[in-house]
């Protein structure tokens, strides 16, 4: 089978798989990026989220072949514990977490709000998170770690 | 020492007794503690961190937490019934206690001082503000850390207490925003292959055909697939190729002894009907008619609720040179041990389980089962490290579940409108199926030879009780008493899930309370303070009806409701009290939430806060959203789209106060305390708005709409 080519957290990256590969299963066993999580494999939960080219995507039903050439960010190209990114930080700041699962499917769509909207209210954090799944009940905390973020970004553009 | 007025060395200490078992100085500079208490989303890693540094006098970072491992913690049994601070904090902290006084002793007796003249700075033995050269670590040596606790050294007053209600943010969560392989689904290792089981419908159910060739043509890669009894497994090093043979494998088995249930019992009245064990807490039942007259009584129910965790269960486990190691996120460590060794036929010192974290838990679900198919398939293919995961509708259709419920309230009223004789009745399944407490592994039921099945049985009152727990009201009713119908069989597997009988308990209580209030036409608050003598039960009501600027006989808005309720979790554990806003048009919005909570001495504020939240956001999505849909071959709602929870959308303003965090006081458990009462709040509320009470849960769109019909 011929290499697919992405680019995966701004790096290059060649995958010799099945075209039908889901993106999360290539992520997390090709090229050893588990901060993408399963959750559900029905494109329910978005606990699989990544951003293709900018844009959030659930990665769990997304076949590999559909996004070469393409652009993709994970968790782990988000930021890393010395160069954290401000919504990472503004999570562990508000404590915005509690098993955590769902966390980096949660600042990969908070991520792709922010880019488009810097300045979002409660309500459209509500609504571009509502395709995310939290069950320990985070939600309160993890909307004002967006906004406490937000915030931040605003503060350093300024 | 003497031992009739020593205090009783807690049960913990009693079943592990030895001091190494919880600390030991096995590094200069390094401490290492242990809990048999394990981390399932609550914080409790970060809460064991803080009390071990005050009660040591280390600083945080020299502790080496070790948790949940059969080869190197303490025997907690589960970490369940938010009982974690309660019970398995306060023995390590007199554990840890006792060996800084031994510490201290030793250094005492090196220095030629009294102990009262020496304290600890971050390890090192200190006399009057100098240092003495001496520390845990140069003493270690001559202490005997094998012996036995005795609880005679009281842990330090709240006053003496640094990191104990201070601000210390949860150690496991930065890994978790930065995509860090924390999870037991992470995990991996050389050889590593993938595992999914192909489920036993239901015990008993054996496999009339099996089409192994289909399976493996739809894998497009090579996979194994291991048979024993009626125990399937497909096992591959490409977990693609395993999922998509996994996903059509059902299509391609059938199973004989398939008898299909009743798919309306998914509403809980079904339970009225049946065989049940009974009995009578409390006082004895009255004599004479207890209808008409002064006697009222109403009858609510609920479905059969999910954990609904984010991530279906997984867990990893290798057999090698006959010894088996399984990682898991389950709950209990020790007990799931023994499970194991019951299942395979080992001896239980031949298996090591270590818990590493998992999707959050709130309960018996997948997690065991996982851990038990993961052994089965490792002793099956020594040598290979196997890491099985669920799939998502496996979760849901195969996690025990928490039972359907009937709670019927019944009073007599007196003069003034308040009840003088009081009966909660209870029909319920069994709130406990645990490995070694009632229930079986899956995969052991799967196997040739198939273990028993077991007696029906509910937790224990000692333990707070199952469909019983919170059945009886704390206010001061002269009679008080529970009937408990303890239904044996029902469709489908259940045991615990947060608040266990509680929630549907405090939802019948507290909306009896709110009708009786209104019968003697009286506002909800003060009818409740009015036969209500617990003073930390009062402050919370006190507490919450001011944050939420309670007015007294406010009628609210068209189509606005507000709600309060109240319970002491378990009657034993924190006191919680909650404030519900909601708006009703076709459906609920629950638009603000404000609790107050008195849970003792809280060890971290925030992350208490952070429980109490979540259990708000858990309890309204109970309350607007959540039942298990049955069709005749058992649970049919496998998916987000049929098991719907509360979306970010529908999560309301929250605010939750903690009465007297740092007031030295026994801590009370918190983890499970604001469910129930937000549940009772929210219905509250919601029969405010409409005018008519619904006291069947879920409160969906439907039943508003029935209700505004029947109202």
């Amino acid at each position: 089978m011929p290499p697919i080519s992405l680019t995966v957290n701004g790096k290059p990256a060649q995958i010799t798989a099945d075209g039908d590969t889901p993106l999360l299963d290539v992520l997390r066993n090709h090229l050893g990026l588990p901060g993408t999580k399963f959750g559900c494999g029905l494109e329910q939960c978005g606990c699989c989220m990544v951003l293709v080219d900018g844009e959030p995507e659930k990665s769990c039903g997304k076949a590999v072949s559909t996004v070469a050439g393409k652009a993709i960010t994970t968790i782990e190209g988000l930021g890393t514990p010395d160069h954290p990114h401000p919504l990472q930080q503004a999570f562990i700041d508000e404590q915005a977490g509690q098993c955590g699962y769902c966390l980096g499917g949660i600042l990969i769509t908070a991520k792709a709000l922010l880019d488009r909207n810097p300045s979002p209210t409660r309500r459209q954090i509500a609504e571009a998170l509502d395709d995310n799944l939290c069950r320990c009940g985070s939600h309160f905390r993890i909307m004002r770690a967006v906004e406490r973020a937000a915030a931040q970004m605003r503060g350093a553009t300024t | 020492m003497n031992t009739a007025t020593a205090p009783a060395l807690p049960a913990l200490l009693q079943t592990n007794p030895r001091l190494d078992r919880w600390v030991r100085f096995e590094t200069r500079g390094r401490v290492t503690v242990a809990t048999g208490r394990v981390e399932i989303g609550q914080g409790v890693l970060t809460a064991m961190l803080q009390m071990a540094a005050d009660e040591l006098d280390v600083a945080a970072d020299r502790i080496d937490l070790k948790t949940g491992d059969t080869d190197l913690t303490p025997n907690e049994g589960y970490t369940a019934g938010s009982q974690s601070i309660q019970y398995g904090g306060v023995a390590l902290r007199l554990a840890l206690a006792e060996v800084r006084g031994m510490f201290l002793d030793l250094a005492a007796a090196r220095l030629g001082c009294g102990p009262a003249e020496l304290s600890v700075v971050d390890g090192a033995i200190v006399k009057s503000g100098a240092a003495t050269g001496q520390d845990y670590w140069s003493l270690a040596g001559e202490i005997d850390l094998s012996r036995h606790a005795t609880a005679q050294t009281a842990p330090k007053k709240a006053a003496d207490l640094h990191m104990i209600g201070g601000k210390t943010p949860r150690v496991d969560l930065d890994a978790k925003v930065f995509g860090a392989p924390i999870f037991v689904h992470d995990m991996t290792a050389d050889g590593m292959v993938h595992a999914r089981v192909v489920r036993q419908p239901r015990p008993g159910a054996t496999i009339a055909a099996f089409d192994e060739a289909a399976i493996r043509r739809a894998a497009k890669g090579p996979v194994d697939i291991l048979r024993v009894g009626n125990f399937i497994a497909i096992i591959g090093a490409d977990e693609t190729a395993v999922d998509t043979a996994a996903a059509i494998a059902p299509s391609h088995v059938s199973w004989d002894g398939l008898d299909p249930i009743n798919p309306q019992q998914e509403e809980a009245r079904w339970l009225i009907q049946q065989p049940s064990i009974d009995r009578v807490i409390g006082a004895a039942l009255p004599e004479g008619p207890t209808q008409g007259g002064a006697w009222r009584e109403a009858t609510f129910t609920r479905m059969h609720i999910a954990h609904a965790s984010v991530a279906p269960s997984s867990a990893m486990a290798v057999f090698q040179d006959g010894h088996l190691t399984v990682w898991t996120h389950c709950q209990g460590v020790y007990p799931l041990r023994a499970a194991l060794a019951r299942m395979l036929k080992m001896d239980a010192s031949t298996i090591s389980v270590r818990h590493v974290q998992g999707p959050g838990c709130y309960g018996h679900n997948g997690a065991d089962d996982a851990a038990a198919d993961a052994a089965v398939i490792a002793v099956n293919r020594p040598g290979a490290p196997v890491r099985v995961r669920w799939r998502r509708e496996d979760e849901f259709g195969f996690e025990p579940v928490s039972p359907a419920m009937v709670t019927t309230v019944r009073a007599r009223r007196d003069d003034q409108g308040r009840p003088s004789d009081w009966t909660t009745e209870i029909w319920s399944g069994r709130h406990s199926s645990r490995p070694g407490g009632g229930g079986n592994l899956l995969a052991a039921e799967a196997l040739p030879d198939p273990p028993p099945v077991p007696p029906a049985q509910d937790p224990p009152e000692a333990n707070g009780g199952g469909g019983t727990r919170n059945g009886e009201p704390l206010y001061d009713f002269a009679e008080k008493r529970i009937v408990h119908h303890l239904v044996a069989e029902t469709p489908v597997r259940t045991s615990s899930l947060r608040g266990l009988g509680a929630t549907i308990n405090v939802f019948a209580i507290e909306g009896f309370m709110d009708e009786l209030a209104a019968e003697a036409g009286e506002d909800p608050v003060a009818y409740r303070l009015s036969v209500l003598g617990d003073p930390r039960a009062r402050a919370v009501i006190e507490r919450v009806a001011k944050m939420a600027n309670w007015q007294p006989g406010a009628s609210g808005e068209t189509g606005k409701g507000r709600g309060i309720a109240f319970a002491q979790y378990k009657n034993r554990a924190a006191y919680c009290a909650v404030v519900a806003d909601v708006e009703v048009d076709e459906g609920v919005r629950v638009t603000n939430v404000w609790c107050a909570c008195d849970g003792g001495l809280i060890v971290s504020p925030d992350g208490a806060v952070n429980q109490l939240e979540g259990g708000i956001i858990m309890g309204a999505s109970w309350a607007l959203k959540e039942g298990v849909r049955l069709d005749s071959a058992g649970i049919a709602s496998r998916d987000w789209e049929t098991y719907p929870i509360l979306r970010f959308t529908e999560v309301p303003e929250i605010a939750v106060e903690l009465v007297d965090p740092l007031v030295d006081r026994p801590p009370l458990g918190v983890g499970e305390a604001s469910g129930g009462p937000t549940v009772a709040a929210i219905g509250n509320a919601v029969a405010q708005a409409l005018g008519t009470r619904i006291r069947d849960l879920p409160m969906t769109r439907e039943r508003v709409m029935a209700a505004l019909l029947k109202g």
